[in-house]
């Protein structure tokens, strides 16, 4: 019982690390990782989603899509930034630079931190679902190579929609989920404050994740991040370009398709189990009416 | 119960519904509760539907404590392992590979099983050249499988969209409520999509909004007709009328029959 609080101390205590506001920004990281970033802006459609940032860097001589979550560090940036809640408008332009990519045969680096996607009035009335599944839909079919990094938190639809790439990395630090573990707790429990127990339930930091196949590396902090991340993408760039694009489709494809094999091996499992439990049943009951016979 | 039992309830259910129609009430609360059964005898000729994939089954990934005994209560009550039904089935003879979700099993929530059988279904379809119809009716993604719950929505919507680059036909048919991981999947993605009336449709639900923005909604916010005002889909279908409309659909689509 000891153990079991440290561990939901420790899951929580990951929750608040992800959302310090010391931790690095999208903004440090293009700053530290790439040189000669061009900010575009704008979806074509309606308007720029400030909370979402896109553009065009050089990485080590190899032009990248870089795509990034802000939250903002300041309360007037926070507020500027809608705290890291990304719009419609947002993922729209998001998807719209991921396809200027693959025209360019650029390879899209997205940075991920995010409390989730919007959940107002005007998001909905623009369509926040149809935004985040287009985005998710073409990134997963996209003919140019893609790395996703979560360097905070990553919640819901709104980290998801930019995380489906050939390779899912996460810093030793950050958390991904399907809610906020309060979300999670005030659905599940109608109860808000037992947050840290969800986080433990909710199996949201990286170690965990990587144990499960969802995510593919963890990225530590140990020393200078920036240099992890450097090699990182140094080294899966590196194998990535030399595949040719359909063929990278495809095997992503593939990928999204078993993320979830821990899932379907334990369900597998179960049916095995299942069967077997009952062939031995009917083994037993034949063996039964032989005897009675 | 009976299944006979179970179909002449259902049977009376909908004939009770249509009048509360003509009345002018608001049936979605009712309709939900429909089985998906009784849309099956509405839309698909005759004894043509042949479930696919009925052994699916969702895992307990986290061991969520009353996860696996909440889920047994529903799949004994139903008769069936998951929120989804998938299948094949016949429109005026033609043939198409169809999914419908179940509201009334867990919130037709999204988990491991019910995103496993839409992308089952969506490659089957893709495999027979099939036009793909999916029935939507959920809440969100399945909250007590966690992060497995949630990359259902990367699984379905990669699924689909390698369907729709090879040519398929999907028509994505939302009915009340579609909210949360499936809204933002699947759901979002048909080639056309309609919508039953009044349907509440949206990526968070009215709670949350109201919650972020600390006031109440405007009457009819999120429903059905909002969303053909604001262009998010194609058109809104009687619930009696989705056998003729699917139907032309198909035709226009030079579907054939077979």
């Amino acid at each position: 019982m000891e153990n079991r609080t440290r561990e939901s101390v420790a899951a929580y205590e990951k929750v608040l690390i992800a959302r310090s506001k010391e931790r690095p920004s999208v903004r440090d990281y293009i700053q530290h990782l790439f040189e000669g970033f061009i900010e575009l802006h704008g979806d074509r459609l309606y308007k720029d989603d400030p909370s979402l940032t896109g553009g065009i860097a050089m990485f080590h001589g190899i032009p990248v899509t870089v795509i990034g979550q802000k939250k903002g560090k300041t309360t007037e940036e926070q507020i500027q930034y809608n705290f890291g809640m990304t719009s419609p408008e947002g993922f729209r332009k998001a998807k719209r630079l991921m396809l200027q990519a693959e025209k360019f045969h650029r390879p899209v680096i997205t940075f991920i931190d995010t409390p989730g996607a919007y959940p107002g009035m005007e998001a909905e009335s623009n369509g926040q679902s149809n935004a985040i599944a287009e985005c998710l839909a073409f990134m997963s079919a996209m003919r140019t190579p893609s790395i996703a990094i979560i360097t905070g938190e990553g919640n819901s639809g709104g980290a998801l929609a930019l995380a489906v790439a050939d390779r899912i990395c996460m810093l030793e630090n950050a958390v991904y989920s399907i809610l906020s573990p309060e979300g999670f707790a005030s659905i599940l429990w109608k109860d808000a404050k037992r947050a840290p127990e969800a986080s433990e339930l909710m199996k949201i930091t990286a170690e965990d994740l990587k144990e499960y196949g969802l995510i593919d590396e963890v990225i530590s902090e140990e020393g200078d991040v920036y240099d992890s991340i450097d090699m990182m993408l140094t080294k899966a760039l590196e194998e990535l370009m030399r595949i040719n694009p359909a063929r990278l489709a495809t095997m992503r494809y593939q990928k999204i398709r078993s993320l979830d094999k821990a899932a379907g091996a334990a369900y597998r499992k179960g049916a095995a189990d299942e069967r077997n439990s009952y062939q031995s049943q009917q083994q037993g009951a034949a063996g039964q009416k032989g005897q009675q016979l | 119960m009976s299944i006979k039992e179970v179909y002449s309830r259902k049977k009376k259910s909908w004939r009770s519904l249509i009048k509360m129609r003509e009345r002018g009430e608001n049936t979605n609360k009712l309709e939900r509760e429909d089985s998906v059964q009784s849309r099956i005898r509405e839309i698909c000729d005759r004894d043509s539907f042949k479930e696919m994939f009925r052994t699916v089954d969702s895992p307990d990934p986290l061991g969520f404590p009353g996860y696996e005994t909440k889920k047994k209560r529903f799949q004994e009550k139903l008769q069936q392992s998951d929120a989804c039904i998938a299948g094949t089935a016949k429109i005026h003879q033609k043939k198409v590979a169809i999914g419908f979700l179940d509201g009334s099993f867990l919130m037709g929530s999204m988990g491991y099983a019910v995103g496993e059988k839409i992308t089952l279904l969506t490659e089957y379809a893709g495999k027979k050249n099939l036009p793909l119809i999916i029935f939507s009716a959920s809440g969100g993604a399945r909250m007590q499988e966690g992060m497995f719950s949630l990359v259902q929505m990367a699984k379905t919507s990669a699924a689909i969209e390698a369907f729709k680059r090879k040519g398929g036909l999907y028509i994505s048919c939302l009915t009340h409520p579609t909210t949360g991981g499936v809204s933002a999947s699947f759901a979002s993605l048909g080639d056309i999509i309609l919508a039953e009336p009044e349907a509440l449709i949206g990526f968070a639900g009215p709670r949350v909004i109201e919650q972020t923005i600390g006031e109440k909604l405007p009457e009819g916010f999120q429903r059905s007709e909002f969303l053909l005002e604001h262009g998010m889909i194609d058109k809104i279908v009687e619930r009696t009328k989705w056998r003729r409309v699917l139907n032309h659909i198909l035709y226009l689509h030079g579907i054939e029959r077979r």
